[in-house]
């Protein structure tokens, strides 16, 4: 396995041991700011206390990262995170680019430098520090888009503090509780380790907690406060392509939201072989990325996802979620994505 | 087949509530419950009783029952597609009945004896099977907390081998799915809708509390029917 060494201006102290275990060696003073921040915060709010000045003498100041245009957020994270507080996840920007689960752990110069991201970092290396460093998780746990409370009344603040703070947070733990047995699994970005823990529809242990991860993280960018209302231009042209009408998809999705018997989810897909969208229900943990096919919106039918605001008005649920929480935003970046993949026609080349 | 020793199951009237219909189609109806709502409370809530009771269980009837007359409609036409795939509609929504009528049995307010361990012959099936009493608890409480999404979890008795087992089934699948001689004593129900209101999601803390509600006279009766 390569990785890169980050490179810097001052002397490196001398080599780490390497073991599988050094560059997940984080401490509270490695801990590095989100790479999307809203400029008004301070860095140092999401900093925890740095005892040690001197420690960062060697390191490259950090970045002071101002907002000149929305960056684009790298799909593929390496399974690395740092342990986030609940409240400075508070805000993230809105964020509608495909579901990017984890912090990054890095200043934002080594970002740009090295863009690979199947590559590992010393994290050892990157103060000059070596003191013993603790493990402090393999993935982290995202935040969604918006504040707990932005999506009233349509999905309370106690649905998503539980939702979010209590069942997402507990497929993360469970997921990192797991993975800490041994190193098979390891350096795998999210979307990969769902992959590979299906392993062809015999599932791994490991693949309902990771595949509940990656569903969730998915379903926080597919709402957003004020949403609902109807895609525009390209989605909604394929849109009706695929379904005829726009309120033929929302009928489909609709019904697939309440035929699917237990717990599930219902997704609107872009449908690698046969290039179109369509409406998918999956069981439990499942997902499209499975199959490779590449989601755009879900919906999240799990009973705890409306039990507390719907009891069991399944059918009021999905249908405020299509009329007011659907974020066609992130559904329309993500096709936008998505079309690099899949060649949805022919392009129309204008006759001479 | 499986579909009409379903509807016989019914008919036969495990207490379900059989009504009659014009054209011979046997539907059900909601059973009532021997307590109120609000008995089994602390184990239970009243609110989630009254839910669980009055929204779902009598969804599922509907559904079933409508599935039963299309199901009826589409054997008398001999439309073979329409009868194989009303099949899973009858499975969910007829198994969450069945499962569910058991399950309001399987229940009883604390001052009815609810949560009191069985004496007699089931008492000592218990102890040679799983130990103790407390053995069982755990296991249950294990595979229960288990269960991935929905489902059920059942303390059940192999007919022919004379045998306790400890069985879960996903989303609506009676216990007979997981083996053919298989008879339900005790059944939990592990879906959220069981106890998201009141144990958030904390299904262990529920699963541990259910206990002081379960009605072990009427295990006790189902077995020594099935085992004199």
């Amino acid at each position: 396995m390569r990785w890169n060494r980050p490179r810097f201006d001052g002397p490196i102290k001398s080599q780490p041991k390497i073991n599988s275990f050094t560059f997940m060696g984080l401490t509270q003073q490695n801990q590095m700011e989100k790479p999307c921040q809203i400029k008004s915060i301070p860095l140092s709010s999401f900093r925890a206390a740095k005892p040690e000045k001197k420690q960062n003498q060697h390191a490259p100041a950090p970045v002071r990262y101002t907002y000149k245009y929305r960056e684009i957020p790298l799909q593929r994270d390496v399974g690395l995170a740092v342990r986030e507080e609940k409240e400075e996840m508070g805000y993230c920007c809105n964020n509608s680019f495909p579901a990017s689960s984890h912090v990054l752990l890095t200043d934002l110069s080594q970002r740009w430098k090295c863009p690979k991201l199947q590559n590992l970092r010393h994290k050892g290396q990157f103060h000059g520090s070596q003191k013993a460093s603790k493990v402090l998780a393999f993935y982290g746990l995202k935040a969604p888009p918006y504040k707990l409370d932005a999506l009233e009344p349509h999905m309370s603040r106690r649905t998503l503090e539980m939702h979010w703070g209590d069942h997402h947070r507990g497929y993360v733990e469970g997921l990192n509780k797991q993975l800490e047995k041994d190193d098979i699994l390891y350096g795998h970005t999210l979307d990969e380790l769902v992959k590979v823990t299906y392993n062809n529809g015999n599932p791994l242990p490991e693949f309902n907690n990771a595949a509940q991860v990656w569903n969730h993280d998915f379903f926080w960018e597919s709402m957003q406060p004020g949403g609902g209302d109807m895609p525009r231009l390209g989605l909604l042209e394929q849109i009706e392509k695929d379904f005829g009408s726009f309120t033929n998809f929302k009928e489909k999705f609709l019904e697939a939201a309440l035929t699917l018997f237990g717990s599930g989810w219902v997704w609107l897909v872009l449908k690698r072989n046969e290039r179109c969208l369509a409406v998918v229900k999956t069981s439990n943990a499942i997902n499209p990325i499975v199959w490779d096919d590449i989601p755009i919106i879900s919906l999240d039918v799990w009973e705890h996802a409306y039990y507390l605001d719907y009891k069991n008005d399944k059918g009021k649920y999905a249908t405020v979620f299509m009329n007011h929480l659907v974020s066609w935003n992130a559904a329309a970046a993500r096709m936008a994505r998505a079309e690099a993949f899949v060649n949805l026609g022919e392009p129309k080349i204008p006759i001479a | 087949m499986a579909l009409r020793t379903l509807i016989t199951r019914k008919s036969l009237g495990l207490g379900l509530g059989v009504s009659q219909s014009v054209r011979g189609l046997q539907t059900v109806s909601l059973p009532d419950l021997p307590y109120d709502y609000g008995a089994l409370e602390p184990a239970i809530s009243g609110e989630i009783m009254k839910l669980h009771h009055q929204k779902h269980h009598q969804t599922y009837i509907t559904n079933y029952n409508k599935a039963l007359e299309q199901l009826h409609e589409a054997m008398e036409k001999g439309d073979s597609s329409t009868v194989v795939k009303l099949q899973s509609a009858i499975k969910f929504n007829g198994g969450g009945h069945v499962n569910h009528s058991i399950f309001w049995k399987n229940l009883t307010p604390v001052h009815e004896g609810g949560g009191e361990p069985p004496k007699g012959s089931l008492g000592w099936a218990i102890d040679t099977h799983f130990g103790s009493m407390e053995a069982l608890v755990a296991k249950i409480n294990s595979e229960g907390a288990a269960v991935q999404g929905s489902g059920w979890v059942w303390l059940g008795l192999d007919k022919d081998l004379k045998k306790l087992v400890v069985e879960t089934t996903a989303n609506q699948d009676p216990l007979v799915t997981k083996g053919p001689n298989l008879v339900p004593l005790l059944g939990i129900d592990v879906w959220e809708h069981a106890y998201y209101l009141q144990y958030k999601n904390v299904r262990p803390d529920y699963l541990k509390n259910v206990w002081k509600v379960i009605d072990w006279k009427y295990a006790s009766e189902v077995y020594e029917k099935e085992c004199p």
